[in-house]
Parts: C-alpha cells; structure tokens; sequence
C-alpha cells in the first residue's frame, strides 16, 4: 500500500479535488440527522448533509447504536482547544456499511461492524508496532495526538458517531465485523470503554498478587478495576465521590469503593490499607474534569490556567508505592498541567499513559466477552434517542438519575 | 470511613476470568511496543500511503508535520474572526503555549459567531433545550431553581448597580 517516496508539499497541493472515490452505495439520502456542537454545554439535533466518501479507502456506516463518552464531556464543557461549532461528537459507535470506497476490500456494504475510535492506517511506523491510537497519518492539525472520531480538530477534525451516519476512514483496518452472536450493546462498548479501561490495567503492569488503586469509577474506571483481576490482581480498590457509582463498581468489579469525601486525606488513606507502603500500581481512570481539590479544579477546570484538572493524577504519583506504576487513560488536553513529578522522580516511579489501541485489543477482548468474562452491556443505564441528545449529555454530565453509561438510538437504527 | 463495612473482601481466585490474561514479562516492559523499532530499524518510517485525501477544503496544519495527513476530516474549516485565529495559532510549534490558549478564545469567538449565524438564518436558539435543562428539571429541580435563582439575582444586582453608576 505504500510509495516509497515522499509526497512533496507541492504535490500535496495538486492533489485532484472533487474526485469521486466511491464504488458501491445503498444511498439514496442527503441529509441525515446529527447531535451539533454550539459552545460549551450547548448542542442539539439538527439535519446535517450526509457524510461523504472522501479517500478510496473510505466507508459510509449507518450508525446503529453510539454512545456518550466521559471524555465528550472535556468536549462537552468547552476545554479542548480547536472544538468548533457545528461539530458532531461521538467516537464510541458500531453500525452497517452503507457505502465503500474503491480501495476497501476488507468489509463490504451490509457488514455490521466494531468502529474502533481511533483512526489508524495500520501501516505507519506507529501502527506497524501496534500503537493504533498513535498514526501518523490521520490527524493533520496535531504531531503529538492520534486522530479520533468526533473529537474536535486538535484530534483530527473528523466528524463522529453521534449521528446517523458517520464517514469511517481506512475501512480496510479499522472497522472490525461484529461476530453473529455478539448482541449490539455488547459490541458499542468494545469501541472504546472495555479496550480502554483493560489497557489501563495493561498498562500498570499488575503481577499477579498486587495491590491496584483506581480513581474514578465511571464507566472506565469500574472496566480496569474488573480487568485488574484479570492479570492476577490480589486486591481491588476503587476511589470515587458518587455513591451510585462505587456501589455499581462494587458490584461489577468485585473491587472495595471507597468515597474520597468520607475517608480524608485519600492519599493517607492508601497508605494506611497497604502497610503504608502505597499500592503495587494506581490507574488514573478520571482525567481533566476531576473533582477533589479545589486548586485544581479552578485553575483547571473554570480558567482552563491547565489542561484541565490533574487531581486523580496528583493522587495517584502520591499513593502509589516507590517503584511503582501510574498507568494513566484518563484524558487531559494538549497544554500543561499541575502535578508533584519530584515525587515521581524520588519514588523511582514508571508512568505509562497513551490512548488505547483498540484494535490490538479487539480479538482478546472480543473472546472474553463470548466466554462471558467481561460483560459490557451491563454498564448501560440509559437509552435514549438521538433527538435527545442535549438530555443525555446533561444527565451524563451532571450524574443525574444514576446515570452510568447512555445509549443514544439514532432513527437509523431502526430503519 | 462509613463505607468500609460494606466492602467485603474477595477470594480473587473466585473471580471469573482471574489471572487468565497475567504476564510476567509485562513489567515495566511497555505493552504496545511488542515489535519495537526505532527510527533507524525502519527503512519504510517516512512512506507515505498510495492514496492522500484530495485537499479541497481548507486544512490547518501544525507546523511539527511535514504534510498533510493522508486523510483528515473536512466539516469545519476555519472561518470568520475565530478562523482567522485559529489560522494564527497554527503557525506555532505545539510546544507553545500561544498555540493553544488562542485556540479556546477562537473557540469562544466561534460559539458567538455561531448565535449570529443563527439570528441571521432566522433561528433563535433554544437555550433550554440545548442545555437540556429538562433533565434538571426532572431530576435535579430544587438544586437547579436555587441555581437558577442564584444567577438572576446576582444578574439583577449588577445590573442595577451598573445602571447606579451612570446616573452619577
């Protein structure tokens, strides 16, 4: 698939414009309906043109199931630089393809396929080392961040999932056949949750026996405390300040939860259950919206002085043990943020952190899901139709109804 | 410390799935780089795909690339006071922080642009409903109205007292 020159910028700019790359289509519509992005807590359904084929390895998806993420809500809220109106979100979504490029030869029209969030080539030198959520050759407007779906332009520019249709790039890598027997809310959450709370317990190296902190038990938090187990994990700790989401966690996970507004000082608190050693390895599974000090959450939250607030970050450099591991899929934005990295150093710390790669992922996790080891669909707790999606994005955000995970049913789904 | 009665401990081993996915050799190995390759080790590092997504709409690039992406997405090309802000921001390294703070003041530029572009389309946004305060409304009323009432006042106070001050 690759050339062995470089494109110069000049050939760049002659590429051919208005080229038609597409072969094969079942579509006969022009608009279609979307969630819209109008500035911080603001969006709303709206008829939107239908997305295009605009490379020959481009797939149309008629989205069947999408859900809201907690890192739309970074998006959400206003503090991911370059998030323009008029934007849709939305990188968590499975659905069928409607149309295909020339070039695709992996999928064809009326699969029903997994849309990993990140958009990876699958050749670059990032993906020929499987680190999918790093290509090379998806996002423009960033060197230092992979390219998603629905997440603003500092990550690409491409429109997402929360729509009814969604234009997939590189179909011949990315979309990933739903097996037959794989219910639809199983397979939405494999797009983004499942692989990401299970990379962070990955990514913290657990041996078997250790002892694994968690903060933040939203949907990914509560996924890497039941994956910890998996890697042989002795014990289990979840932090968080939602009652509703520690009891689920407790629950699901098999994991003790723990309120940090009732237990003091989390870090001490840590201490004291671990022989004042500090845990064998912490995942930071909250990222730039936490809450639990109020410097943080002013300067990174409300002046956006940071890339949002780092508290479970700062919790967890100072709770675990010296020659630890930080393992961090929390999502912070692209400027600087406030946390002890003295400790870090004088611990003799290992910090690993990167956006998931989805599709290394994708066969293990799709097997543990068959053999009924990880259970995804069970973290829904909401369904709502796309022409709600300004309510769930409300709900979500600010955690009403005991709102855990939301669904949002496009009309095309039913179609 | 209230919550500490009702976490039970657990047997792991009990847990379905336990240990089924450990790895000694994880530790502190970095789990995604299982073919490592440095720079030097790949010879085919700055290939380019066969295919590059015809440039058509305006597309800004950051300035630690060499080219544009071989794809990228197209619905939002900068425009207006905000593009003209974002299309400065651009021409620094991302190791800047004139090039990102810029980018949310072009965001909040967009977002009035964006009302503008509604008011002269003939469309008054419904703040309610694109707030979805229906939801808090349902779930969260007592809160919300305190909120909400909180804000009027406060709103009302410094109106009047800005409307004071240009009387004297």
């Amino acid at each position: 698939m690759y050339t062995q020159e470089l494109v110069s910028a000049a050939s760049i700019a002659a590429r051919d414009t208005g080229t038609s790359f597409s072969t094969f289509t079942n579509l006969s519509r022009s608009i279609m309906l979307a969630m819209e992005y109008r500035g911080p807590k603001r969006i709303r359904a709206v008829q939107k043109p239908m997305p295009e084929i605009k490379h020959p390895q481009d797939a149309i998806v008629r989205v069947l199931r999408t859900c809201i993420c907690g890192s739309d809500l970074h998006l959400y809220n206003g503090n991911i630089p370059d998030t323009r109106v008029g934007s849709t979100f939305g990188h968590e979504f499975v659905g069928e393809i409607v149309e295909i490029g020339e070039a695709v030869t992996k999928v064809k029209v009326g699969d029903r396929v997994i849309v990993p969030f990140n958009i990876a080539c699958g050749e670059c030198h990032y993906c020929r080392q499987e680190m999918y959520g790093n290509c090379n050759e998806s996002n423009t407007e960033s060197a230092a961040i992979g390219a998603f779906y629905g997440y603003s332009h500092t990550s690409g520019g491409f429109d997402g999932g929360q729509a009814e249709y969604a234009r997939v790039p590189y179909a011949n890598f990315g979309p990933t056949i739903i097996p037959d027997d794989m219910d639809l809310d199983d397979a939405v959450l494999l797009t983004d949750v499942i692989p990401t709370g299970y990379q962070g317990a990955e990514m913290a190296g657990i041996q078997t026996g250790d002892t694994v902190v968690v903060f933040g038990a939203g949907p990914i938090g509560i996924v890497a405390a039941r994956c910890a187990w998996l890697f042989g994990a002795g014990r289990v700790i979840i932090i968080d300040k939602e009652d509703y989401r520690l009891e689920f966690a407790r629950n699901y996970s098999y994991c003790e939860a723990y309120n940090f507004q009732e237990i003091g000082d989390p870090v001490l608190f840590i201490k004291k259950m671990t022989d004042w050693l500090g845990a064998d390895c912490v995942i930071d599974a909250v990222g730039a919206e936490a809450a639990g000090n109020t410097l943080q959450t002013i300067t990174g939250r409300k002046l956006l002085l940071q890339a949002g607030s780092a508290t479970a970050l700062h919790w967890a450099i100072n709770a675990v043990k010296k020659g630890g591991v930080v393992s961090i899929v929390g999502v912070y934005g692209p400027t600087d943020n406030l946390i002890p990295i003295g400790n870090a150093m004088n611990k003799g710390l290992t910090i690993r952190g990167n956006q998931t790669s989805v599709k290394r992922l994708l066969p293990r996790l799709i097997d543990h899901v068959q053999n009924g080891v990880l259970k995804p669909k069970e973290l829904i707790t909401h369904r709502m139709p796309l022409e709600e999606v300004a309510d769930g994005y409300r709900m979500f955000a600010n955690k009403l109804d005991n709102c855990l995970k939301t669904v949002l049913m496009p009309p095309s789904a039913n179609q | 410390m209230k919550d500490t009665a009702v976490n039970t401990p657990i047997d792991p081993k009990t847990i379905k799935g336990w240990g089924i996915d450990a790895d000694p050799e994880n530790d502190p190995t970095y789990p995604m780089r299982r073919h490592r390759m440095n720079i030097g080790e790949d010879p085919q590092a700055g290939n380019r795909p066969d295919n590059l997504q015809p440039v058509d709409v305006e597309v800004l690039k950051s300035v630690e690339r060499p080219n544009v992406s071989a794809v990228f997405g197209t619905p939002r090309p900068p425009s207006g006071l905000s593009g003209a802000i974002r299309r400065q921001t651009y021409k620094y390294s991302e190791n800047e922080y004139k090039r990102w703070l810029p980018l949310v003041l072009a965001d909040r530029v967009d977002m009035v642009e964006g009302v503008v572009s509604d008011l002269l389309h003939g469309k008054l946004p419904n703040i309610w409903a694109e707030k979805g305060y229906d939801m808090e409304w349902k779930y969260n009323r007592s809160a919300f109205l305190t909120k909400m009432a909180t804000i009027g006042a406060v709103t009302a106070g410094l109106v009047v007292w800005l409307s004071s001050g240009k009387k004297k």
